[in-house]
């Protein structure tokens, strides 16, 4: 059985992932994506890629999908606004499971 | 630490002496349950993070050539090269269990056909390059979104079981243990006033025997 993935993000971002057969949806807000992403759980995407500035946007949103294993929403880089929140999202998963922070700690240092 | 409202008698002390020794028993598990699944947290944290930075500077790349790529080309143009897609990647999702968490375990089948579909004439060369590294890194990517929602749970179910570990520690086991120790203390002064009391009616038997 093949499982669906798609990419979410303003269209000139994401228009690439086309080329490699990823399903690709427009979003130029945050509502929109929003509804979008709602659609797309309906029918089944397993793997969304979205955009980090809507991602950043999203967060609050985006917490209902953390409890199950899909769909994994995940934030890409598009270059724009928000780079670096997928990052800090890690640093934020790992200060809660373990408390402290034990990636970044060498690169803040410097 | 206060003390649970039960009456002191035998039969509660039983039942909490049993309880106390189910909470110590499942306070010691879900330590250990804790303590393996931040190993693993610690592993594939760093997997991600490794990860991340790659497909970040992948993608990026490959992003920029592309987007070159449009300005010198007409949009329509790019469009219709697209409609059928270079290489195409299935996906198959399963589950699989990290310390009885489900996390995701996708499988990436790809499928690349040898020549691009469209014709080279009519679209620029960065998008060729462009396309070719997408599609390097697209396996990557689906690797990373495995990886990250994988971290993404664990770090919600280990958040999850230290407060569990951390109530049973300091809230449950020390009540239990203060309300079993205040039982048995009720329990012999009852018993001493009993013996007291026998010893004082045997007294008063014997004097009036004596009488």
């Amino acid at each position: 059985m093949s499982d669906k993935m798609a990419v979410i993000g303003d269209k000139d971002s994401v228009f690439a992932f086309k080329a490699v057969g990823v399903a690709v949806f427009g979003a130029s807000g945050e509502g929109e994506a929003k509804e979008k992403i709602k659609e797309l759980v309906k029918e089944n995407y397993k793997v969304i890629f979205l955009t980090e500035d809507l991602a950043q946007k999203l967060d609050g949103f985006l917490e209902r999908y953390r409890s199950a294993p899909y769909p994994a929403v995940i934030p890409v880089p598009c270059g724009g606004a928000g780079a670096g929140f997928a990052m800090e999202s890690l640093k934020r998963d790992m200060e809660r499971a373990i408390g402290a922070d034990i990636l970044f700690k060498d690169k803040d240092k410097k | 630490m206060t003390r649970l409202n039960v009456n002191p008698t035998r039969q509660e002390l039983r039942r909490l002496r049993e309880r106390l020794k189910t909470s110590v028993r499942g306070h010691k598990l879900l330590k250990d349950k804790t303590d393996e699944m931040i190993r693993q947290f610690c592993i594939l944290i760093r997997e991600n993070k490794r990860l991340r930075e790659e497909v970040e500077a992948d993608l990026a790349g490959a992003l920029k050539n592309f987007s070159a790529a449009k300005a010198v080309m007409d949009e329509r143009a790019l469009e219709e090269a697209f409609l059928l897609p270079a290489a195409s990647v299935t996906l198959t999702c399963g589950e699989k269990s990290v310390m009885s968490v489900a996390v995701p375990d996708i499988e990436v089948h790809e499928e690349t056909r040898g020549n691009a579909p469209y014709a080279y004439a009519s679209v620029s060369s960065e998008v060729d390059g462009s396309v070719a590294a997408l599609a390097a890194v697209l396996p990557k990517l689906v690797r990373l979104a495995s990886v990250e929602k994988t971290c993404n749970l664990l770090a919600g179910e280990i958040e999850r079981t230290k407060r569990r570990v951390n109530a049973l520690e300091y809230v449950m086991i020390p009540q239990y243990e203060e309300t079993i120790r205040y039982i048995v203390m009720k329990l012999d002064e009852n018993e001493r006033g009993a013996t007291t009391r026998l010893m004082k009616v045997k007294e008063m038997l014997a004097a009036e025997r004596e009488r």
